[in-house]
């Protein structure tokens, strides 16, 4: 394609992702350098229903002058950053120098909400990734065996945890775990535990985080396999039959080489949704034994008193993680596109 | 077809009472945005019957996260706010609500003084319920094993050793501990009952990490041994399933939700015959109770026409006027306007106001504080760290945050 013809042709896209991609991260990074204006609190005696109390107040009045000559607050620099709340710079360092030991250092570092929904966000990625790819890898395999008129039925069936709304279908398993649940039961039956509860245990709600997170993506690996195992070159596939190569010899020689390029799609756009890990946490009510960046973004936004600056830098923060976890993958791509043919 | 009629009659009796008690009659535009539940329910359908008015309402569980969007802008889109004492003060933080004493003397001569909430002087909203957490207790299961209604909480912790060793429950103790929002809400109780101070006074300075905040997690944790083991994700709906299910026989619960237990739906009759409401309880030997209290009220937006203003200010008058109070909705709430005869169902919370029991407090900074706690108990309560360590980690958490927010430097 021409230089120019190709400008024309992603102009309008171009355009639409500078507005609604670009120009957000812009104010959101803008947004988490800046902190709110030091308030003036005055004493003020509040009366209701139950009497009155002397009790603190924000003196509006004072605190919109302030506004008024700067409305986007007071400037931060780095300094939400390196707060407690995020990346801890003055706490880390001080559990490094003070800690006993590695693990010493360790348990410190896991009190800190950041590094604590790093640890979960971390192990959730690298768990649940390259599980949906097997698994969807292995539907797609069975699938694709099934009898030409089972098909149809047999693909919605394999694409209903995608199609169930994330936080019903987390509801729905949540349910099933509780200790009166048919899973929760089941589980208690097996373990000989009558006390053991999945949504009390720190490791077992990590794990049926994970289980769900599984269970819910692996659909998009199935039909992203699937409709690469409609390409596979069923000549090749003859050939090797006629020289005598077993199903498992085929699908490794044959089937997986040739669906090499659609694990690194699918392993990039895993990759990306598994760091967001959100929606679980919410409807498992897990906050107190996972927590993920995301999550503390919402924490930030939902509470009382909003916390802009502090949701705006873990974004940031998200951002770059997503752009280290993806650099790998991003590398090879750009090595391949430039490497000749 | 009997049917039918019942709900022809329905209509025409709420009809009647829209037209004929409600008599109300303004101009402009009135947009609610409020919590949902059957009072505030209420109090919008009465507010919306008034004539002349371009009325529209948003009820729903998220209104805390809409309700200073909504308002911010110039014009605002929700006229009026309901908010209770905890989020009133984002509200006029971002000064987004206008006083009202204007409006009370021109419209408002007939509102009751102990309605009006002022700040600094100022009447900044009209409360119209009140609400508290109290003790809900099965009456079968305390006569089974011979103990009288505890007062305390060692009294609920003894009554719950002798509810396990009878083998009547294995968790009798109920309670919406679920981290976040709930399980704040318990410490905030159980650490104005040891009598301790959550700041230094007259600054945003914390001040929990001491002897009382210990007692308080102590006490919890204690409570907690009798809970069902996940407790950590029981809110308050759950904690209500929990009792509507008979496997709990004490709890700390909203005055506002005992309508419900007590009701016949949803439970076994032994359950809601036998669910009986007492006061708040005390923990240790301060006096104070272990609760406090609530009021739900309106605001008025302040970027909005003074007309809209006037409109919005006579028809949630009207939403609260002692005319909405029928056989239908004197059982919703602790209505305070003139007029209202408590139900049994009310007494708790009743009991809580008579015991002097603390409000919460209405600081700018509380909001901040109760977030923190929520992220940081659960790991105390699991037993990973000490009581020290989760009151020193909830102070750092709450300081990072009021020092973005501008509350310390």
């Amino acid at each position: 394609m021409k230089h120019a013809s190709f400008f024309w042709f992603v102009l309008p896209s171009s355009l639409m992702m500078l507005l609604f991609i670009a120009f957000p991260i812009v104010s959101v990074v803008t947004q988490s350098l800046y902190q709110a204006h030091e308030q003036v609190i005055i004493e003020v005696e509040n009366c209701g229903p139950f009497g009155c109390t002397t009790e603190t107040a924000v003196d509006t009045q004072a605190t919109a002058a302030l506004r008024e000559a700067e409305p986007l607050g007071q400037w931060a620099g780095l300094n939400i950053y390196k707060d407690r709340n995020h990346l801890a710079v003055d706490e880390v360092t001080a559990a490094w120098v003070n800690a006993d030991g590695l693990p010493d250092f360790g348990r410190a570092l896991m009190n800190l909400p950041f590094y604590k929904a790093m640890a979960f966000t971390l192990t959730y990625t690298a768990v649940v990734t390259p599980l949906t790819i097997i698994l969807g890898f292995i539907i797609a395999i069975a699938v694709n065996a099934v009898a030409r008129s089972l098909r149809g039925p047999t693909i919605f069936f394999s694409l209903l945890p995608m199609i169930v709304t994330p936080l019903v279908g987390a509801l729905i398993l949540f349910w099933m775990v509780d200790a009166r649940g048919i899973l929760g039961t089941a589980l208690q039956w097996l373990a000989d535990d009558p006390s053991l509860s999945v949504k009390a245990s720190t490791p077992l709600m990590w794990i049926m985080l994970m289980v769900y997170g599984v269970w819910s993506s692996a659909p998009f690996a199935f039909i992203v396999y699937y409709a690469g195992l409609q390409t596979v070159n069923t000549d090749t596939l003859e050939a090797a039959m006629i020289d005598g190569a077993s199903r498992w010899q085929r699908i490794r020689y044959v089937v997986i080489p040739h669906l090499v390029p659609l694990t690194t799609f699918i392993a990039l756009i895993q990759l990306m949704d598994n760091f967001r890990v959100f929606e679980p946490i919410v409807s498992f009510s897990a906050q107190a034994h996972a927590t993920s960046l995301s999550y503390a973004i919402f924490n930030d936004l939902g509470g009382e008193t909003r916390l802009l600056s502090s949701a705006a830098a873990t974004s940031v923060l998200t951002i770059i993680g997503v752009a280290i976890l993806l650099s790998p993958v991003l590398v090879r791509t750009w090595r391949e596109f430039g490497s000749p043919r | 077809m009997n049917i039918l009629k019942s709900a022809l009659l329905g209509t025409a009796v709420a009809a009647l009472t829209a037209t004929g008690a409600l008599a109300c009659e303004a101009t402009g535009r009135v947009s609610i945005i409020g919590n949902e539940f059957p009072a505030i329910q209420t109090v919008a359908a009465n507010a919306g019957a008034c004539t002349g008015i371009d009325f529209s309402s948003n009820l729903t569980a998220d209104h805390q996260t809409l309700n200073v969007a909504g308002m911010s802008g110039n014009p605002a889109e929700y006229t009026t706010a309901i908010v209770a004492n905890s989020s009133i003060v984002a509200l006029i933080n971002e000064d987004v609500i206008r006083p009202l004493d204007d409006l009370v003397a021109t419209y408002g001569a007939d509102i009751p003084a102990r309605q009006l909430i002022t700040v600094d002087g100022q009447i900044m909203a009209v409360a119209f319920m009140a609400n508290a957490q109290h003790l809900v207790y099965r009456g079968d299961v305390l006569e089974q094993v011979g103990l009288d209604v505890p007062t305390s909480y060692e009294e609920v912790l003894a009554a719950a050793e002798a509810i396990r060793a009878a083998g009547i429950m294995e968790y009798p103790v109920g309670g919406a501990y679920a981290a976040g929002w709930n399980l704040a809400q318990e410490f905030i109780n159980m650490y104005i009952g040891t009598g301790g101070e959550f700041f230094v006074p007259g600054t945003a300075q914390v001040s929990i990490n001491n002897a009382q905040g210990v007692e308080a997690l102590e006490m919890m944790k204690a409570l907690t041994e009798y809970m069902n083991p996940d407790f950590l994700t029981h809110d308050s709906n759950a904690t209500s399933a929990e009792w509507e299910a008979g496997n709990v026989a004490l709890m700390n619960m909203w005055g506002s939700r005992t309508g419900v237990l007590m009701d016949a739906e949803g439970s076994e009759p032994v359950v809601y015959e036998n669910t009986m409401v007492s006061g708040p309880l005390t923990v240790g030997d301060s006096g104070t109770p272990a609760t406090t209290l609530w009021w739900d009220g309106w605001t008025v937006a302040k970027n909005i026409s003074d007309e809209d203003a006037a409109a919005t200010f006579i028809a949630m008058a009207n939403g609260v006027s002692p005319a909405i109070l029928d056989d239908a909705t004197m059982g919703q709430a602790v209505w305070l306007m003139e007029g209202y005869t408590p139900a049994p169902v009310n007494e708790g919370v009743l009991a809580s106001v008579a015991a002097g029991s603390t409000p919460y407090p209405m600081r700018p900074y509380q909001g901040l504080l109760h977030t923190a706690l929520g992220d940081n108990i659960a790991d105390f309560l699991q037993g990973n760290e000490s009581a020290e360590q989760a009151l020193a980690d909830i102070e750092a958490a709450y300081t990072a945050a009021a020092i973005e927010k501008g509350f310390l430097q």
